[in-house]
């Protein structure tokens, strides 16, 4: 008797709670060092890219993560890491803005110093959800760098938030887990400077040859592009 | 890190040198270094103060300060929390924990990786830029620049 009424209680619950704005299960990633792994279509698109043959060049332009080295390595490849957007917030970086007390970054110090690879070095670049937190100025020229940096029919993952995200959205470090999973890392304190639309992505990247969506979860979108 | 101070030779924080440091026993080096590492099958440990700006060969590497510059391992590189590295890694093995910053390229290679180039990179560290006091930024173009 319980086993039958159980379901209806929990459905009850559930519902209940739904009208009257309980919390929902904790779905989202924990705060510290603990990682919340999640189910990336996006990414396991951009592993088949990456799949054969042994030897290609990858940039990871997130926070260094053994994960992430380990798994690409473990193909055989060779990883290249750049934290660009601990570069880009980089004090050093601000000059005086046009308005009086206000600063703005030096883009051309920026270049000069970070991103400097030779032209098409990398078959793969993984750039996670950098774009979104980037300050404005930087945006443009972090996606023509990239482009410039890739090889002709490489690829490029990339995450965007959804409008749905708040300021507040935490930023994440992500870990490569495996094929087709990713995990979530609460990692340093960046605000979310933006949230991109769809078109906004395409005519960001518009240099590239071709670009897939992905739903994703945590409010995000998967976008896969090849040069 | 204690293992590496009970038995092995010791360079003090305050201890500045320039040049080409060899040896032939553990290291553990919390001052600054400009020049070359190679410490062919030893170990070396570079202390929370240590500042490094050479390229390095050792057995094993464990790194908790800066590091300006190429780290090739016999066996293993260990990436501390308070690492900042900028340079290329060449190693058996590698470990990186949370918090490190890392800047280059990573190599592991299945066999002994050779000490390319220990002292000739020497030169090119020797006259790069100084080391940045926040990690980002203004680091010697060390893997494949333009």
């Amino acid at each position: 008797m319980l086993l039958r009424i159980f379901p209806v209680v929990r459905f009850a619950v559930g519902f209940l709670s739904k009208i009257f704005g309980g919390s929902q299960p904790p779905s989202s990633p924990v705060e510290g060092g603990v990682r919340l792994a999640r189910r990336s279509a996006g990414f396991s698109h951009f592993t088949r890219t990456i799949l054969c043959p042994d030897g290609q060049k990858v940039l990871d332009l997130g926070p260094t993560s053994s994960s992430n080295i380990n798994f690409i390595t473990g193909l055989g490849h060779k990883i290249y890491n750049e934290d660009v957007l601990i570069a880009a917030t980089d004090s050093r970086l601000l000059i005086p803005g046009p308005e009086e007390g206000s600063t703005v970054v030096d883009v051309e110090r920026f270049l000069a110093e970070d991103l400097q690879y030779e032209s098409e070095s990398f078959d793969a670049v993984l750039l996670w959800d950098v774009c979104d937190y980037l300050p404005e100025s930087l945006v443009k020229p972090v996606v023509e760098r990239i482009y410039q940096i890739t090889k002709p029919r490489g690829s490029l993952l990339a995450f965007f938030h959804t409008r749905d995200a708040g300021p507040e959205t935490p930023y994440f470090r992500y870990h490569i887990k495996s094929e087709d999973m990713v995990e979530l890392q609460q990692g340093p304190h960046f605000k979310l400077q933006r949230v991109f639309q769809n078109r906004h992505v395409e005519k960001l990247f518009h240099d590239f040859a071709s670009l897939k969506f992905f739903i994703g979860r945590e409010n995000m979108r998967e976008v896969l592009l090849l040069r | 890190m204690d293992n590496y101070r009970a038995d092995v030779a010791h360079i003090g924080k305050s201890v500045i040198i320039k040049g080409e440091l060899s040896g032939s026993e553990d290291l553990y080096l919390d001052g600054e270094v400009e020049g070359s590492i190679d410490l062919k099958k030893n170990n070396l440990a570079i202390g929370p103060n240590g500042r490094v700006r050479a390229n390095v060969y050792a057995r094993e590497v464990v790194i908790h300060g800066q590091v300006n510059g190429n780290v090739t391992a016999v066996d293993k590189i260990d990436l501390k929390k308070s690492a900042q590295l900028i340079g290329d890694i060449k190693a058996q093995r590698i470990a990186i924990e949370d918090g490190a910053f890392f800047k280059g390229s990573v190599d592991i290679c299945k066999g002994e990786p050779k000490a390319e180039a220990v002292g000739q990179a020497a030169h090119a560290v020797a006259a790069a830029t100084p080391a940045p006091s926040v990690p980002a930024a203004a680091a010697p173009p060390l893997i494949e620049k333009k």
